[in-house]
């Protein structure tokens, strides 16, 4: 059964007279029980489909359910089945991390006492039993990003929308932070995840999604989106800049390397992943070429945009065009 | 019949958290009050040898009541800015993304405010008994004028919401807030007798609910509440607080919650 369905949604913004087109027609179907990765670059309406999905917008045109529910009609029904954790976190910053998840919780309709056990369980799930009697103020980015977290959980969503749950997070954050959300995926809840980064929607979703300026423009699994832009490919950065051409014919003998000479670069394509590079490296060894690096390079988010789009993604927006955005989407 | 009782809850729940905010950030409340004390120092000690009242009578027993008045007045700049503050940091998106009662925001916040107010007046009224004023009617009387205080409170807690949902950002509701409510607040016989005001503003501070608020607690308070003309403002001033307070509720509140109903895009 579908969990998420919309129809061409459409959502237009007026602001001091200009119009933005965020939402062009966006068709999603996101099955019971499936992680489906919404991936796109900046201004693509990542969070302008999670805001209309989760009862906090209203599209202008086209349609949405949410198990069967109408997302605009019936908004309070959708309300009971889903957890939100936005692109920015939403705490209170004045009440503690256990304050924060009690108030959610009881919000959600959980009885006081039984609130109050559920939030000790997510700090401690969520590795914040020692800072859950601290205000949120004093929290870290990555601390607020998983009591925000923690917060959508609170009333065991059957749907879980998280708005580019790591940004901001360092790497060990981020892996714990993905931990969690298998964790969710294992115990039946069907999420909905929108990143920036192809390694992120790799990781945790079943069929990725690829949105650009309103519109779904390719979908399929990590997988598949990954051949279409050429699959892995390996770098070889040579040292001695003469035998560089030698080093292009031992990596690919059919002389499919590409070689860039100002940085000593060549690049070969891998369908062979893993134990083809350790070939080339083999190889290079023996022929007594010296290499400067070697690596085994997975298509970015930017490969696979040029490869769709012919285009290339915007680069990551700033500290400060994340702050003029946020003002502008409240 | 439980959906009431879910709106109630959740309300209680919201006004917990509203509440919780004074002990967490105590200069809050600390600089409200000291601002008021500000004005007490200001007009007591400074102008009030200067300002004479017709007919007599101290001129701090005068002078408190503008001084509740104006400070529960002040309350919905903070209601504003708090209310704009929750917007801004995404916490009433996560609200209206929770099967929570639609009404819990908006009435939980409003009834913090009644609860938070009624502890700056206590404080206050300390203040005001330590300067020498004094309640000289009785206590059914005293229980009458804080009960009108606190209904105006609650009307201006709901301007305070309108103002703070209508707002892009916090600054902006401090200053809108502040560009609004001072000039009303001194349009009014608060700090001196509407008959010292240039003859162009009488009128004016004659129909201001300020005046009639003021008017009403010193004449609940049995405060000297000096007037001179006999309009009908000046002379039933119990009457034009709950004319003004009923009417300031019933335009602010349902604007407040049709813009509360309307963040959607
Ligand atoms: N409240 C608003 N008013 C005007 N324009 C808006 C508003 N919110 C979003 N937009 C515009 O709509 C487009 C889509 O925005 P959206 O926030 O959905 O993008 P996104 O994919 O989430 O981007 P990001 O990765 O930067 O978070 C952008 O061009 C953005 O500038
Ligand atoms: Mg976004």
């Amino acid at each position: 059964m579908a969990m998420i369905e919309t129809e061409g949604l459409v959502k237009v913004y007026h602001s001091r007279g200009s119009e933005v087109r965020a939402l062009d027609g966006l068709d999603l179907e996101v099955r019971e029980g499936t992680v489906l990765g919404l991936l796109g670059p900046n201004g693509a309406g990542k969070t302008t489909t999670v805001r209309i999905l989760a009862t906090l917008l209203r599209a202008d045109a086209g349609r949405a359910t949410i198990a069967g529910l109408d997302v605009a009609r019936d908004a309070q029904a959708v309300r009971r089945l889903i957890g939100l954790s936005g692109q920015y976190a939403a705490i209170d910053e004045n009440l503690t991390g256990r304050e924060n998840l009690w108030m959610f919780g009881r919000l959600y309709q959980i009885g006081s006492a039984a609130a109050k056990r559920r939030a000790t369980e997510l700090l401690v799930q969520f590795d914040l039993e020692n800072a859950g009697d601290r205000v949120a103020k004093t929290y870290s980015g990555g601390m607020r990003r998983r009591l925000d977290l923690a917060a959508a959980l609170i009333g065991r969503p059957t749907l879980l929308f998280l708005d580019e749950p790591t940004t901001g997070l360092d790497p060990r954050s981020r892996l714990g932070m993905w931990d969690v959300i298998r964790g969710q995926v294992r115990a039946g809840t069907t999420v909905l995840l929108t990143t920036q980064y192809l390694e992120e929607a790799d990781a945790l979703a079943d069929e990725i999604a690829v949105v650009d300026a309103g519109k779904i423009i390719a979908r399929g699994t990590a997988d598949e989106l990954k051949t279409q832009v050429g699959g892995e490919r390996i770098e070889i950065v040579v040292h001695d800049r003469d035998l560089l051409h030698r080093a292009a014919q031992v990596a690919a003998p059919d002389g499919s390397a590409t070689v860039d000479e100002h940085t000593r670069r060549l690049t070969v394509t891998a369908e062979g992943g893993a134990q083809q590079l350790v070939d080339v490296v083999l190889r290079l060894g023996e022929a007594q070429i010296r290499v400067d690096d070697v690596g085994l390079r997975r298509p970015t988010l930017d490969d696979v945009f040029l490869a769709l789009t012919g285009h290339a993604a915007e680069r990551p927006a700033t500290d400060d065009e994340t702050t003029t955005a946020r003002k502008k989407g409240r | 019949m439980s959906r009431l009782r879910n709106a109630v809850a959740d309300g209680i729940v919201i006004s917990w958290r509203n509440l919780k905010r004074v002990p967490r950030i105590p200069e809050l409340a600390i600089f409200a009050i000291l601002q008021s004390i500000m004005f007490v120092l200001l007009f007591a000690f400074v102008f009030g040898g200067a300002i004479p009242l017709p007919g007599g009578g101290s001129y701090r027993e005068f002078l408190m009541p503008g001084i509740f008045v104006q400070t529960l007045a002040f309350a919905a700049i903070t209601t504003a800015v708090s209310i704009a503050d929750d917007m801004t940091k995404g916490l009433i998106d996560r609200f209206r993304s929770l099967p929570m009662a639609r009404s819990a925001v908006l009435s939980g916040r409003t009834f913090a405010d009644i609860l938070y107010n009624i502890g700056i007046l206590a404080v206050l009224m300390v203040t005001g008994l330590a300067i020498g004023w004094r309640v000289n009617d009785g206590v059914l009387d005293f229980f009458a004028g804080v009960v009108l205080l606190l209904f105006f409170t609650y009307a201006m807690a709901w301007i305070g919401v309108f103002l703070g949902l209508s707002v892009p950002t916090v600054e902006v509701a401090q200053q809108v807030g502040f560009l609004v409510i001072f000039p009303v607040t001194f349009l009014s016989n608060a700090f001196v007798p509407t008959e010292t005001l240039p003859a162009v503003l009488q009128p004016i501070a004659e129909w201001n609910p300020v005046s009639s608020l003021t008017g009403a607690t010193r004449e609940l308070f049995g405060n000297p509440n000096p007037f001179i003309s006999d309009s009908f403002p000046g002379l039933h001033p119990i009457l034009m607080s709950v004319v003004w307070t009923v009417t300031l509720l019933a335009i602010f509140m349902p604007l407040a919650i049709r813009k509360y109903r309307a963040i959607d895009g």
